[in-house]
């Protein structure tokens, strides 16, 4: 076992009990902060396939958060009503299982992904993370300016969704499932970077040139990766949209894609466990700072100044030492 | 659709444009010559915006106000290039993102803090208000038009300033060999120093001006950066004739989209859903613009790289 993977098991198990000696404890809060570090880790972990192995430098992924949020949204409002979300040219009604929520959220985000990397890795460079920032905020302007779903305010469902066996509404148990997602996920992206796709995508980060002159196209690998990542922040969104039981245009901020990107950052880029112990420290900070002082972003702002100019690789790189990313 | 309401609108989409020219004129200049990417030039713009309203609220002189926007922007950017951004030239594009990404928390958190969150105001100065008859018989609101002339004016000015004077060879010089021409005895640094702090006085006037006809408020830089980001992205990195061509086109495109979509969804649909759908298509118009112009020419209009 190396270093870095000792570290990573401790938290995993960190993550675990925190909740179980809330719920022991008798905090529901506390564990509604670990379900949102969890929800969040799942959405650096997608982001952190197109930017740590990918070497895509995308600000927009809040458009892929955004749009997994809004598919909760909307199947789940259209379950509220009873009210058919079309009945041409075949009937579709909402929906208030969150598996099925999770397949539309993950579908559909991975197509928006599709569309958007398709246009964008045309380019790279300064220009991809103008170009993802643009249109995520294409986004964000459609969704204020689209009325059917609450437009500027947001939408509210009033009834956490079901899942099969499980009472959703109980903070523990939907904990568990944003903690199984999580390992999922994580143990997805650990197997993406090793196997024959993973290590083709982490050549082409390195050297373009040469994946080319082996007669692989780097442009079809950063793509694939780049939909693979948006799918898994979708599905993140869904997950947050059905913690807050709430969806707003906020979700498609340009900020929550810097957040996202933050958490990474943090944790340090390219490790499997970097998200997790990025979200973490966010949540964290947002939590005791925010008690504080109502302008902790600043503190916040120094913070991933330092990271950035003095400690580039992140919390677990200053534990676990230089090394082989995923490793 | 009248012929009055059309030339209004045209002339509205002129002015947004120029203003947009006035961020990314600066934001093109820097990533020409020091090859960054600096997300936190909209707080630059805010900072503009800010001085203007609070030295118009202590003194009461419009053209006090923007000197003091100039002057605050550009001692801001200077600061920050000397402090921060020096360090990032060499970094690769994703620090400078996270490193600017931080400076646009600690401004607008600090903004925040020391002005309050409640929007501020800057008003019109009594002969640039009211409206002007143009010919045709268009009533047009002077400050717009003023606008739209110190925009124009400052286009004007930067063309010269790149190619007739010297600092204008260097910026040349600078975008194609940086090596080369600091091995020629030109004060590299002090170079870079200048066009970071040009830029963002050009962004702190951008605010100003902007102010005067929105409210002043912490947050306002940050959907104009990134409109200023679809400007560049379709005129091409580095070349400030881009960005004035791209400035124009986004901000007619806009302005012109909002009123044209709906009206023509209404062809074919009810009034109030062409309404709904019109408005949102018509938002996301820059950006299918921005699209059609990457499958065209993905290094942009103008652009030499990609």
């Amino acid at each position: 076992m190396t270093r870095e993977r000792k570290i990573n098991a401790g938290l995993a198990l960190a993550l675990l009990a925190f909740p179980l000696w809330a719920y022991f404890a008798n905090e529901p809060f506390m564990i509604t902060l670990a379900t949102k570090v969890a929800i969040l880790a799942l959405a650096g972990v997608g982001l952190n396939i197109a930017l740590g192995q990918g070497g895509l430098v995308s600000l927009g992924h809040a458009a892929f958060f955004g749009i997994g949020g809004y598919a909760m949204g909307i199947l789940a409002s259209h379950a509220q009503t009873f009210d058919p979300i079309a009945e041409w040219p075949f009937l579709i009604e909402g929906t208030k299982s969150m598996p099925i929520i999770w397949i539309v959220a993950v579908l559909t985000s991975g197509l928006a992904a599709l569309l958007i990397g398709a246009l964008s890795l045309r380019t790279s460079g300064v220009y991809f993370i103008m170009i993802t920032l643009a249109f995520g905020q294409m986004f964000y302007y459609f969704a204020i300016s689209w009325p059917t779903y609450g437009g500027e305010d947001g939408l509210s469902i009033y009834v956490r969704n079901g899942f099969p066996g499980l009472n959703t509404l109980d903070p523990i148990q939907f904990f568990a499932i944003t903690f199984v997602i999580l390992m999922l996920a994580m143990g997805f992206a650990a197997m993406l970077a090793k196997s024959p796709f993973g290590l083709a995508l982490n050549a082409a980060r390195q050297s373009p040139q040469r994946v080319e002159t082996v007669g692989m196209t780097p442009y079809r690998l950063r793509l694939v990766a780049f939909v693979i990542s948006g799918m898994i922040t979708g599905l993140a969104g869904a997950l947050f949209a059905d913690l807050n039981r709430f969806v707003s245009p906020t979700m498609f901020s340009w900020q929550t894609s810097g957040e996202i990107m933050v958490f990474i950052i943090i944790g340090g880029i390219g490790r499997l466990y970097g998200p997790l112990v990025g979200a973490a420290l966010f949540i964290a900070l947002e939590h005791i700072l925010g008690g504080l002082s109502d302008y902790w972003h600043i503190y916040l702002g120094v913070l991933l100044l330092l990271i950035v100019l003095f400690a580039r690789g992140g919390v677990i790189g200053s534990l676990a030492g230089r090394g082989h990313a995923h490793d | 659709m009248s012929f009055i309401l059309f030339a209004e609108q045209v002339l509205n989409g002129l002015q947004f444009g120029v203003m947009l020219f006035l961020m990314s004129a600066g934001l093109t200049l820097v990533f020409g010559v020091m090859g960054l990417i600096n997300l936190a030039h909209g707080s630059l713009f805010m900072i503009g915006a800010f001085a203007a309203a609070a030295v118009a609220g202590l003194t009461g002189s419009f053209v006090l106000a923007l000197m003091a926007a100039l002057a605050a922007a550009a001692a801001a950017g200077a600061l920050v290039e000397v402090l921060v951004i020096r360090r990032l030239y060499d970094r690769d594009h994703l620090d400078q993102v996270l490193a600017t990404f931080a400076l646009i928390l600690i401004f607008s958190e600090g903004t925040r803090w020391i002005f309050g969150s409640f929007p501020l105001f800057l008003n019109i100065p009594d002969y640039l208000s009211g409206p002007v008859t143009l010919p045709g018989g268009i009533q047009y609101p002077l400050y717009r038009l003023t606008l739209i002339g110190i925009g124009l004016a400052v286009a004007v000015g930067l063309f010269l300033l790149i190619s007739r004077t010297r600092l204008g060879i260097q910026i040349r010089a600078g975008e194609s060999d940086r090596e080369m021409i600091a091995a020629l005895g030109v004060d590299i640094s002090k170079l870079y120093t200048i066009v970071f702090a040009l830029g963002a006085a050009l962004a702190g006037l951008a605010g100003a001006l902007v102010g005067a006809i929105q409210s002043v408020q912490v947050g306002m830089g940050e959907p104009v950066l990134i409109l200023a980001f679809v400007v560049i992205v379709i005129g091409g990195i580095g070349s400030i004739k881009g960005a004035l061509i791209g400035s124009i086109l986004v901000g007619l495109t806009d302005t012109l989209g909002g009123l044209f979509m709906p009206a023509l969804f209404a062809l074919f649909m009810d009034n109030s859903s062409a309404a709904t759908a019109g408005s949102a298509l018509a938002s996301m118009l820059i950006y299918i613009l921005m699209a059609v112009v990457l499958i065209v020419k993905p290094s942009g209009l103008f652009g030499a790289r990609a």
